[in-house]
């Protein structure tokens, strides 16, 4: 009879302390916890490539931005700077009046930018946002022409018809150095 | 009659705390969740770039993260830019070998804003030898409007 009893107290936990331990962790837990997450421009670059190959691309299909040391913006041989990237960046891709020095169809254009070994990372960023600014408000135009809806909120196939329509280009030359 | 009403007065005033442990791990496997856990310790001094077109890391517990900037033990000004990876720093040359595992996954850059585009691009050459071709070069958002 005793032994029958003692044997059945034995098995309960006493949880009182449970809380305090589930407690502690999620102090541990709070204060390692870094909730802001990270963003960032996105890119894809390249493969490497020992020897790049040039080649020839009619010259009104590149729109060709450079950036000096000074960091200067230089965009078509005209100096200019880099808040005024995005609107001429949208009006080069789409030419709107048919210019003959800009590509006849946004499929052929290509933006080369080519920044100096010297140029500041921060300018050279404002410059590529800029680009990619642009990129993304004229898929933004097009989502709501087509389809009445936000680029953004678009599922991956129309996203992906979308930029079919106006490929993403960018090309980025070898840094000059002096 | 007055002596049954002070006990039932007594009664009420008590919670259960039985729920307690519960609640508490509900949080808990909350921010076990959500958590990403801080290992790495940033040597070098970095002040992001402001950009407008920014988007989240995709996955950020399998991103390597590339650090350039002037190193933080040092009082010189305008002291050359030096490159950490994940937790130590890398000599120039050393960078492809260095990330070369994982191929495919992402590498987030940060970048000082004032480091000169030299360092970044030999970075970004290392990279492509790596075959490591997705970048985010991380920036604060700016809000602009």
């Amino acid at each position: 009879m005793f032994k029958q009893k003692k044997q059945r107290e034995s098995k309960e936990i006493n949880a009182g302390s449970m809380a305090d331990i589930a407690f502690l962790l999620l102090i541990f837990f709070l204060v390692t916890t870094t909730i802001n997450a990270e963003k960032g421009i996105r890119v894809k670059l390249p493969p490497f490539v020992p020897e790049p190959v040039s080649e020839d691309i009619n010259d009104r299909n590149v729109l060709s931005i450079k950036i000096n040391k000074l960091n200067q913006v230089l965009v078509e041989g005209k100096s200019s700077n880099v808040m005024a990237l995005r609107e001429m960046t949208k009006e080069f891709i789409m030419n709107p009046d048919n210019r003959q020095d800009m590509p006849s169809q946004p499929t052929s254009a290509i933006v080369s930018i080519q920044n100096d070994r010297a140029t500041s990372y921060e300018v050279y960023i404002q410059a590529y946002n800029e680009i990619k600014g642009a990129y993304n408000e004229l898929w933004d135009e097009m989502a709501r022409e087509k389809y009445g809806h936000e680029y953004e909120t678009l599922p991956k196939d129309m996203k992906q018809k979308i930029q079919d329509q106006i490929p993403l280009v960018i090309s980025e030359a070898e840094p000059t150095e002096y | 009659m007055s002596k049954f009403k002070r006990k039932k007065k007594k009664d009420e005033v008590r919670i259960s705390t039985a729920s307690l442990p519960d609640i508490v791990f509900m949080l808990l496997f909350f921010f076990m969740v959500v958590t990403v856990i801080r290992q790495k310790e940033i040597m070098v001094k970095i002040h992001l770039p402001q950009a407008t077109e920014v988007t989240k890391l995709e996955d950020p517990r399998k991103t390597d993260h590339i650090y350039i900037g002037p190193p933080r033990n040092t009082r010189q000004q305008n002291a050359a830019a030096v490159i950490q990876i994940n937790d130590k720093f890398v000599k120039k040359e050393r960078v492809a070998a260095s990330i070369a595992k994982d191929k495919g996954e992402t590498v987030a850059l940060q970048v000082d804003k004032g480091v000169t585009m030299g360092v970044v691009t030999d970075v970004k050459l290392e990279m492509r030898k790596a075959e490591r071709l997705k970048v985010h070069y991380i920036a604060h958002q700016e809000n602009r409007e």
